[in-house]
């Protein structure tokens, strides 16, 4: 069963390498997002310094989101998923791994990508340091909750912002702490470690919930 | 000529060569599609070493029927057991399901698509490199499936049948796509499969030439020639 489990994992690593539209697209548009921030609020350094953390966030949070649409989609188009039916793999464990697979091809570039996007908001090394944390922390509560979208998606055949729209409001609370988590190292007064637990929490509640509520909506499609 | 042996090198399925046990059943099987009732109280077993062929007029239901048996699709009422299937497996695990989709990736390989689809179906049957033979496909392992023709992916995706050993094949219009040669070849994999105690669920338009232990099954009126 491990071993199907991770070769699902190779094989959708190695079609969004292959297929482009991964990790370079990803880091592109998170960089395009972060770029524009500076000329949309004017040469205020200490101000960008300041909401540096946050635009991180939603630039990583937009960015996360893409692929996601054609996720399932394109398993269920081509047959992959009635196959997948018949592995030893249950369907939350096929979740799982595809959400492995998309968080390595493109939420981690971005958590790699994050320290270098922050000196263009200037941030300061500790901000930036507890950016990457939270990013690296929260970007695979982003992608698990994305499953919930992308399953819906590939099983109602709806894509497109429908994603943006079921996803984003999952996110509020990784956002939430993940930012407050930011501020608290830089400015204080709660210790980084209480927002960042919690964080570390709903991600933990989105590993479980997110490939259980995958499955079950690609079961629903069946009906 | 295929031989049984080559296709199930660990020799026949339990039980195959005595009187034909049944190994799947059908009870009572209804399924209704929006406004439409496509069968009603269908009952069918399908017996190792037969085949059993869908036939039916397009939009009678084929298609549903071979879903709900491969578990893809809830059937209206009615229910589909597994007759001695191992106890530890689920019902799925006991078959195959081809349908209309080939279930192959464009820009992988001839080769990885095969070992994916392999581990994860569990490797039970032959190596890659000699199912890609039998579909005659040998020699083409690295080329990315986006160069095949049709015919070719459908080979391909025939192959999966052989690299992980399962007892039932549910088969929707297996033999789409494929030239006569190709036909011919899918036929002898198809007899060597039921000579070895293996079970097809099949629906077709084209006749599919499984020998002499073929059932048939007819979902709506029949079709006259020349209507």
């Amino acid at each position: 069963m491990m071993a199907a489990f991770f070769a699902l994992v190779r094989r959708d690593m190695a079609l969004a390498l292959r297929s482009g539209g991964g990790a370079g697209l990803g880091v592109v548009f998170f960089l395009s997002v972060i770029t524009i921030v500076p000329f949309a609020v004017g040469p205020d350094m200490v101000l960008l310094a300041r909401i540096g953390p946050a635009i991180l966030w939603i630039g990583a949070l937009l960015a996360s989101l893409i692929g996601l649409e054609r996720l399932f989609a394109a398993d269920v188009e081509d047959g992959s998923l009635d196959a997948l039916a018949h592995s030893a793999l249950p369907l939350e464990l096929v979740a799982a791994a595809k959400g492995l697979a998309h968080w390595i091809a493109t939420g981690l570039p971005l958590v790699v990508a994050a320290p270098v996007l922050a000196l263009m908001l200037n941030l300061e090394p500790a901000a930036i340091g507890a950016v990457v944390l939270t990013l690296l922390v929260g970007t695979p509560a982003v992608t698990a909750l994305g499953l919930i979208g992308a399953a819906f998606a590939g099983a109602f055949r709806r894509g497109g912002l429908l994603i943006a729209v079921l996803v984003l409001p999952l996110a509020i609370p990784v956002l939430i702490f993940a930012v407050s988590a930011t501020g608290a190292a830089v400015t204080g007064p709660v210790p980084f470690g209480t927002p960042f637990r919690i964080l570390i929490g709903l991600t933990l509640f989105a590993l479980v919930l997110g490939p259980v509520a995958a499955a079950a909506a690609l079961r629903a499609a069946r009906g | 000529m295929c031989d049984a042996s080559k296709i199930h090198p660990q020799g026949p399925f339990p039980h195959a060569g005595e009187a034909p046990a049944a190994v799947l059943k059908a009870e009572g099987l209804s399924c209704q599609r929006g406004v439409r009732l496509l069968f009603d109280k269908l009952d069918f077993e399908l017996r190792a070493g037969h085949a059993l062929v869908v036939v039916g007029r397009n939009g009678a239901g084929k298609s549903s029927l071979l879903r709900i048996v491969a578990g893809l699709l809830a059937a209206t009422s009615g229910r589909v057991t597994l007759i001695e299937g191992a106890a530890e497996r689920s019902c799925t695990e006991e078959m195959h399901y081809l349908g209309h989709d080939d279930a192959l990736k464009a820009a992988l390989s001839v080769a990885d698509n095969l070992s994916f689809w392999r581990t994860m179906l569990g490797a039970t049957g032959l190596p890659v490199a000699e199912a890609l033979e039998e579909v005659g496909l040998g020699g083409l392992g690295r080329l990315p499936v986006a160069v095949l023709s049709a015919g070719q992916k459908r080979r391909l995706a025939i192959a999966r049948l052989l690299v992980s050993r399962r007892r039932i094949w549910i088969l929707d219009e297996p033999t789409t796509a494929l030239d006569v040669t190709a036909q011919a070849r899918f036929a002898e994999l198809g007899r060597a499969h039921l000579d070895s105690g293996g079970a097809i669920l099949a629906a077709t338009h084209a006749p599919l030439d499984f020998g002499p232990r073929v059932g048939t099954l007819q979902l709506g009126p029949k079709l006259e020639a020349g209507a």
